[in-house]
């Protein structure tokens, strides 16, 4: 009979597989794992809302532009609070996190990154209620950096 | 050692209506330093990055940055904001070695 618990415990592992096992691993997917937990702890992050726009290919490593959007109404009640970004394969995982709320009346951002090599690209939004929302984009970087 | 944060460019719109959605972009000149660099003598390049950036409506703080190395050379930003009334605009950023450039833009809310 599977207990409540086991199966909180699948959804724990389904979430983090279909976020982190989608590449086979690398030397720096440790780093990430616990970059995202000590931001995030055990939380779930569904795969939904976060629109994370990247170039499929990326000449230079060291000027990549990223948009990142999330479907929210951006209200007292319910907004985005963050935006973190990861990159799996560069030196540190973390790139950049960003704070908003209400005022900013939608939750978009964008900015220019440094990605070490070809790689999976991982957003997450954090909501005004504490729920997390995830996207990941993969990029080719023909000439990398040393983000 | 000396902090090398230049300038910071800004695009703010000069107007707009109440309740209008605007758009702010901005770019710190930095040389984004990641601090994993070799010189061509084998020497680790220490690392000096960007570290925040803040902005400021009326002293309501309305974005807020923290940069890794792995953000470009010259630091950039898009973001939005409503606008709510008529005010100032403060947008300041900051680096590891205690420098600091903080520009301000006045915004008229009709």
């Amino acid at each position: 009979m599977p207990s409540v618990s086991r199966r909180r415990a699948l959804h724990v592992l389904a979430a983090g597989a279909c976020l982190l096992v989608v590449r086979p691993a690398t030397a720096t997917r440790e780093a990430l794992v616990t970059a995202l937990r000590e931001t995030f702890g055990q939380s779930l992050m569904a795969r939904e809302r976060v629109k994370l726009e990247l170039p499929l290919l990326a000449e230079s490593g060291n000027v990549v532009p990223v948009t990142v959007s999330v479907d929210s109404p951006m209200t007292e009640a319910d907004h985005v609070s963050a935006i973190h970004l990861f990159a799996e394969r560069n030196h540190l995982p973390q790139v950049v996190s960003v704070t908003l709320g209400p005022w900013n009346g939608k939750a978009e951002f964008k900015s220019r990154i440094r990605l070490a090599e070809s790689q999976q690209v991982l957003a997450v939004a954090v909501m005004s209620d504490g729920s997390l929302f995830s996207d990941v984009a993969d990029v080719e970087v023909t000439y990398s950096s040393c983000g | 050692m000396k902090s090398r944060l230049g300038k910071a460019r800004l695009r703010v719109p000069k107007s707009a209506k109440r309740g209008e959605l605007v758009e702010i972009r901005t770019m710190a000149e930095h040389p984004m330093e990641s601090g994993f660099r070799y010189n061509n003598v084998g020497k680790l390049i220490p690392r000096h990055i960007a570290t925040e950036f803040v902005c400021k409506y009326n002293g309501r703080e309305v974005f807020r940055a923290a940069l890794h190395p792995a953000v470009s050379t010259n630091p950039y930003f898009l973001f939005y904001l409503v606008a709510e009334q008529s005010g100032e605009l403060v947008f300041s950023w900051a680096d590891d070695r205690g420098g600091a450039v903080t520009e301000v833009r006045t915004i008229s809310v009709t």
